[in-house]
């Protein structure tokens, strides 16, 4: 009886390993078109002048569909392929500054951007039929605006040269002012213009520093591979400042614990399909350019700055674990309970080992999906109950069983629970903390769960049980919105119980990536296969 | 002997070379004419200068792929001219960029009761004289066709004899202008003095000629210094003071703003764009030159005034409402971009190119900005603020995506082309090793993103408060307009995915 799924699974990664090997002309096209659909459909539907309102949705469909099924087949061919966490599907075209600055359209997907490419397709997926279905007022700027945000969060995390993984970051990032600016709730003008300036603000430090990065390495690519080969094996002068450029930078548009007051305020004012993206995907560009480019080229400079950033990420776990649990309104919350949950991918990164790297990069996928998760129902139970305000609401769990079902289950995988990936992510993350040299941290690294299973149940407890409070006119959960949350669910539940979906590639990706600069540390025996 | 001098000078003096100077001067001479002899073609004058400038480019592009195999100079007219790669393709840009001047005035005029037929005639002798400016060789070239251009200025910013701001502007810029001209030719009287002294070492022959000019500055002997004669360095001081006065950098931007909202639509483009580009083209070509020795002097006194303008560029323009304030005061803040790139231009080679590049993409956006302000003014286009604009992209779609396009590509956003001009310039700035000027001018590009910003979100957003007003007449673009408009936004972002036309 087991042998017979085990054959079938071993029967399908081997007709995958071999389209990974024949079909590699098509793999390209499928990279391009992941990124180049999204546009052309928002180009389409930006040119095309009055069209039927079904014709928008399906466009709008067919643009959130393709890149979101191809990041899954892509994924599942990579998987398949023993690459032993290098590039695979690479796109190499000449724009115009090849000769001189070695700029070219570099994509390819290695053991450490998979998962992200792979998150960003899933989280793209869910929000984009969410917002077709959402209703909004201007609906065609809206799901314009949402395809040119889709179409550039592919291209972040399947770019491999430096320059466009900071172009397509700008161009998934100006919808979300432009969206904020419009279809935001209260006090939008003021939060779109905190938000556009405060992440211009880290978008051009982060630019200072790569630049800085590029003279100072002298590579003659503008490449994450180009500049790691410039570097193979020798240091370089001012590593700490550039470390410092780029960790500000990327901080605040990661939201690290003094740049974070942008954050909360953000997504809980952005519609729910913008704050689903950007909690849940672009905000992850930060830290996934520290972990790509600022920590494997810069190892001195992470040093240096390490006991900084180990205060800096408790202040994130901690300063802001008390002020969710202070806030009344759920979205509200929910923007700071993401503030909060980088600070644990942080110190994964603090710890700077295989394991702490590896388990920050769980910890970023799963919360990208359970945070998309949870606004998407937040809103939900917004429209549902007429406001966030969680004190206002209440006894919504005998009325809507069924969002009764998904909030608490969204909510126990964002604190952990184990089943679901986050746990994954926070154990590796409690286990680099271990073996690192200042192992009391962990302690206040788990007072860090404890905080946020009060704020989590507490929230839970508000919404749906109590007394009732209001009238929900329009019922249950619908159809259009349960989809779209089960798709992010199921992905959460699979993770949780195969972690090595997700930990294989990443844990290649990392040694590939971070060759024998990082310590490597091995593992207390036990289910998580992050080291070799 | 004399006679075989004059035999080497006539022939250096090739014609042929400046034939599209002398198209423009034809025509322009021509269209006088036509005004006069045949009125019945009055209407169609925008459409032939624009042919004409179409000529001049087409035969220029000719000369270019001619000459493309040159290097270095070409030294005509006894070495009043020089003509080279740089230059030709800064001629081309003067052509491209006066066809979009003069679309933007036959819009502005049909509005008017003005004159038509000088305007277009100033704006071909104008640039006429751009193009030979940025050739010279030779400081009286120099002098002789930036008062052209000058002059035909003072015309052309009090264009509007009927409205106070337009004489006001004209009135301010004909003082500043002259003023500067009166530095300039003191600064030229001075280097003419110092060059011209048989005491001093290498004492030129034809002190005015740039390539003697540099000769001389960097010579000295165990007596003389010529690069650290005072003389020497107040007149450079001070025709480098001229044409800074030119390109509105701080401390010499205090006309722009009034010039620039009070001056026509049009020839605010004009200034905007051809003026600005033919000051740093000069600029460098001085710097490059004859200033060549002076850098030890020159290159701090410029980084002072870089980080002057970029800061006092975006800080002034944030409080603006006028629109055409802000890409006044705007148009500060990328002098100053324009000159970190020019300083790291002279440590490495291929920055010049990224300067163009700026440039390129600078014009093409600013001109789409003041295609759509051209259809958005009412009849006293000094007077247009923010709110005129208010849900732009609602009412008339088309002006509202060029301005969108426009004013991003301004503020640097990627993926349009302003984006990735910037991108080159800090890049050779860092290789430059100007730290300063680039950490001001990174701190600047965020500051410019609110005003910017404020102005597109009035064009996307529909203001409640303006409700009840009525909504201002915009007029909707024509087909030539559209096409125009839609080659430049094209344009703006074509260039932001793909560089491969510059040579980089």
């Amino acid at each position: 009886m087991t042998q017979l799924p085990i054959a079938f699974l071993d029967g399908v990664s081997a007709c995958l390993r071999s389209a990974g090997t024949s079909m590699s002309g098509f793999h390209v096209y499928l990279m391009i078109f992941a990124i180049a659909l999204p546009l052309i459909m928002a180009l389409a539907l930006a040119v095309s002048g009055k069209l039927p309102e079904r014709m928008v949705k399906a466009c709008a469909a067919i643009g959130f569909l393709v890149p979101g099924l191809s990041s899954l087949w892509l994924g599942a061919v990579y998987l398949a392929s023993a690459t032993d966490g290098g590039y695979m599907f690479t796109v190499l075209a000449d724009l115009g500054l090849s000769s001189r600055f070695g700029i070219y359209l570099h994509l390819g997907l290695n053991g450490i951007a998979l998962p992200f490419y792979m998150l960003a397709g899933l989280v793209g997926m869910a929000a984009g039929f969410y917002a077709i279905q959402s209703g909004v007022e201007r609906l065609r700027l809206f799901l314009i605006l949402l395809l040119v945000m889709q179409g550039g969060l592919m291209g972040v995390f399947s770019s491999v040269d430096v320059l466009f993984f900071y172009f397509f970051h700008e161009f998934a990032l100006i919808p979300t002012f432009v969206m904020i600016a419009i279809w935001g709730r209260t006090g939008r003008k003021a939060v779109a213009l905190e938000v556009t300036i405060y992440l211009t603000l880290g978008a051009m430090i982060t630019l200072a520093g790569l630049i800085a990065l590029y003279v100072f390495t002298g590579a003659t690519e503008f490449s994450m591979t180009g500049m790691r080969a410039a570097l193979w094996g020798s240091g370089f002068p001012h590593q700490g400042t550039l470390f410092g450029l780029l960790l500000i930078g990327f901080g605040i548009l990661v939201s690290l614990f003094p740049f974070h007051t942008w954050a909360p305020r953000a997504y809980a004012t952005a519609p729910a399909p913008v704050a689903m993206l950007h909690a849940g995907v672009l905000k992850k560009f930060g830290l996934y350019g520290l972990i790509q480019i600022a920590y494997p080229l810069l190892p001195q400079g992470a040093m240096e700055w390490g006991p900084l950033l180990l205060w800096l990420a408790l202040g994130n776990l901690l300063v802001i674990g008390f002020v969710t649990m202070a806030q009344r309104d759920l979205k509200l919350m929910l923007g700071s309970a993401s503030v909060m949950h980088m600070g644990y991918a942080f110190l994964g990164l603090y710890a700077y080992s295989t394991v702490g790297i590896g388990a920050a990069i769980m910890m970023l996928v799963a919360h990208g999906l359970s945070v998309a998760l949870l606004f998407l129902l937040a809103d939900v139970v917004e429209k549902r109950g007429g406001t966030a305000d969680m004190s206002e609401l209440g006894g919504m769990g005998t009325r809507t069983p069924v969002l009764m079902g998904l909030f608490p289950a969204a909510m126990m995988a964002s604190v952990g629970l184990p089943g679901f990936a986050n746990f994954w992510g926070e154990l590796g993350i409690f286990v680099s903390l271990y073996a690192s040299p200042t192992p009391w941290v962990l302690y206040l690294a788990l007072l860090g769960i404890i905080i946020s299973a009060v704020y989590g149940l507490r929230a839970v407890a508000k919404v749906f049980f109590g007394e009732a409070k209001g009238e929900i006119p329009d019922g249950d959960i619908k159809a259009s919105e349960k989809w779209p949350a089960l798709l992010l669910l199921a992905a959460l539940f699979l993770i949780g119980l195969w972690p090595r979906l997700i930990s294989d590639p990443v844990n290649e990706g990392v040694l590939q990536t971070f060759p024998d600069r990082a310590p490597v540390i091995t593992a207390p025996a036990g289910e998580i296969s992050l080291t070799e | 002997m004399e006679t075989q001098s004059l035999q080497i000078i006539t022939a250096s003096n090739q014609w042929g070379a400046l034939l599209p100077e002398i198209i423009l001067g034809c025509f322009a001479v021509l269209i006088l004419f036509v005004d006069l002899l045949m009125p019945n073609l009055r209407r169609q004058i925008p459409r032939l200068s624009i042919l004409a400038q179409l000529l001049a480019a087409a035969v220029l592009y000719t000369g270019i792929c001619a000459n493309c195999e040159r290097t270095g100079s070409e030294v005509l007219f006894g070495g009043l001219l020089a003509q080279n790669n740089a230059s030709d393709w800064m001629r081309l840009f003067f052509l491209l960029g006066s066809i979009c001047v003069t679309h933007i005035g036959s819009v502005f005029l049909s509005r008017q009761s003005l004159a038509r037929v000088e305007f277009h005639h100033l704006v071909l002798v104008v640039t006429g004289a751009f193009m030979i400016l940025v050739q010279s060789q030779h400081f009286i070239l120099l002098f002789v066709s930036l008062e052209t251009v000058t002059i035909g200025f003072y015309i052309l910013v009090a264009y509007r004899r009927d409205s106070r701001a337009s004489l006001e502007a004209g009135l301010k810029y004909l003082i500043m202008g002259a003023f500067s001209s009166g530095m300039l030719l003191f600064g030229v009287a001075l280097l003419y003095g110092a060059a011209s002294n048989p005491e001093l070492p290498m004492a030129a022959r034809h002190p005015l000629n740039f390539e003697d000019l540099g000769v001389f500055i960097a010579a000295s002997n165990e007596l003389f210094n010529n690069s650290t004669n005072l003389m020497v360095l107040f007149g450079a001081v001070l025709v480098l003071t001229g044409i800074c006065f030119k390109i509105g950098v701080v401390p010499f931007q205090i006309w722009i703003p009034d010039v620039y909202q009070g001056a026509p639509t049009p020839v605010t483009s004009f200034l905007a764009v051809s003026s600005k580009a033919a000051g740093f083209f000069l600029l460098y070509l001085l710097l490059d030159g004859p200033f060549a020795a002076l850098g030890y002097m020159t290159t701090p006194l410029l980084t002072v005034v870089a980080i002057a303008t970029l800061l006092f560029g975006n800080i002034a323009a944030l409080g603006q409402r006028n629109v055409k304030r802000i890409m006044g005061m705007s148009g500060v803040a990328h002098a100053g971009i324009l000159l970190m790139g020019l300083l790291a231009s002279l440590k490495v080679d291929w920055a010049l190119l990224a300067v163009f590049f700026y440039l390129v993409t600078y014009a093409l956006a600013s001109f789409g900005v003041f295609e759509v302000m051209a259809h958005v003014a009412d009849v006293d286009d000094s007077d247009q603020d923010m709110d005129r604009y208010n849900d732009l992209l609602k009412r008339e779609p088309y002006l509202g995506g060029v301005l969108l396009v426009s004013l991003g590509s301004l503020a640097g956003i990627p993926p349009l082309a302003g984006f990735m001009a910037k991108l080159l310039i800090f890049i050779a700035a860092f290789q430059a090793g100007l730290y300063w000027i680039l950490g001001v001018a990174l701190a600047g590009v965020v500051i410019s993103i609110y005003y910017y910003f404020g102005w597109m979100r009035s064009a996307v957003m529909d203001n409640p408060f303006l409700a009840d007003q009525a909504p201002a007449s915009i007029a909707s673009p024509r087909f030539g307009a559209r096409l125009l408009m839609g080659i430049l936004a094209g344009l703006t972002i074509i260039l932001g995915f793909y560089q491969g036309f510059f040579p980089f």
